[in-house]
């Protein structure tokens, strides 16, 4: 069990930072294609964000549903990311070229516009779900303190 | 490009990396690799790569030390030295090899922005006419790490996948 960090202070700015830090990773995520970061750094920032509601909520059924989707949802931003390469080549593509991918009144620059958008969110996905896995598989009553 | 930030960003950087490897305190050393990061950051946005030290900014220095964080509450914060200091010599010597074959290999890279060198000469000129009208995408990094080379970018998603799921398999107890 994940205790909340009994702190006032710590409580309320996190009530007040943490949606502000989630808008931002999202901002991070769909101005990829404009600004520095993307699918990694938009993963990261959500990532952190839950891991810190983590360490100073605790356990709640909030979290107890972020921990349980990170313990089951691993590998889903892997298969989105996987899955629209595999797309391409339903269009005789080559693995991972979107343009490929015909859908009409689209042309070739925006469908791979579109592919680059999709697999940022699959990275995206795939980073914040594994910076929660790994803190859950770090936190104390998940690890075997010896055999007993 | 100013001499004297970059000796001092250097300076900045081996005098943490230096100072996360002597303190004997882990939640210390810990914070301190955590400035490391930071400063690394610092060197990467003064180079030009802006994606790059936003990256180093994020993982380095706030995923990496939360990890670090909690895996030192599950063991010690004290760092416990081994008696045995025989090998000290042979590995500080090996280092010091290694530092002059580095040092010895950056004499045969390009200078930075050097118009003539190979990549510069015919494969980002490349990347950076096309980017614009291929992908619609302005930002040659994204382009060429999602697009271009997405093959790379889905490995290395695989390798984060492949992080979480050891971490899963060595740590979780059974339910």
């Amino acid at each position: 069990m994940i205790q909340p960090y009994d702190s006032l202070i710590a409580q309320t700015l996190c009530r007040v930072l943490i949606p502000w830090l989630q808008l931002y990773g999202l901002y991070v995520l769909v101005h990829g294609h404009v600004s520095p970061g993307g699918g990694f750094v938009g993963g990261v920032v959500i990532g952190g964000t839950l891991l810190l509601s983590l360490l100073v909520y605790g356990n709640g059924p909030v979290s107890r549903m972020i921990t349980r989707f990170a313990t089951y949802g691993e590998g889903m931003g892997l298969l989105l990311f996987a899955a629209l390469g595999t797309l391409s080549l339903l269009w005789a593509g080559e693995f991972l070229n979107y343009g490929s991918v015909s859908v009409p009144g689209w042309e070739g620059p925006v469908r791979r516009w579109t592919g680059i958008l999709l697999t940022m969110v699959g990275v995206f996905v795939d980073v914040a779900v594994v910076a929660v896995a790994i803190f859950y598989s770090l936190s104390p009553d998940n690890v075997e303190q010896g055999h007993d | 490009m100013n001499p004297w930030v970059d000796a001092a960003l250097v300076l900045l950087l081996v005098l943490t990396a230096g100072g996360a490897l002597l303190t004997r305190n882990l939640i210390g050393a810990v914070f301190i690799l955590s400035c490391y990061s930071f400063v690394l950051a610092l060197n990467w946005a003064w180079l030009g790569a802006v994606d790059v030290a936003f990256t180093e900014a994020v993982v380095g220095a706030g995923l990496s030390t939360v990890f670090f964080l909690m895996a030192l509450f599950l063991t010690s914060p004290e760092e416990a030295r081994s008696p045995h200091h025989r090998g000290h010599w042979l590995a500080l010597g090996g280092l010091l090899a290694l530092a002059l074959l580095l040092v010895r290999a950056v004499k045969d890279l390009p200078r930075m922005g050097d118009p003539a060198s190979a990549p510069n000469a015919y494969l980002s000129p490349v990347y950076l006419q096309r980017s614009l009208e291929d992908t619609l995408t302005p930002n040659v990094v994204t382009s060429i790490v999602m697009d271009y080379r997405g093959f790379d970018t889905l490995i290395e998603t695989t390798v984060i996948f492949t992080a979480g799921i050891a971490c899963a398999l060595l740590l979780r107890r059974e339910h």
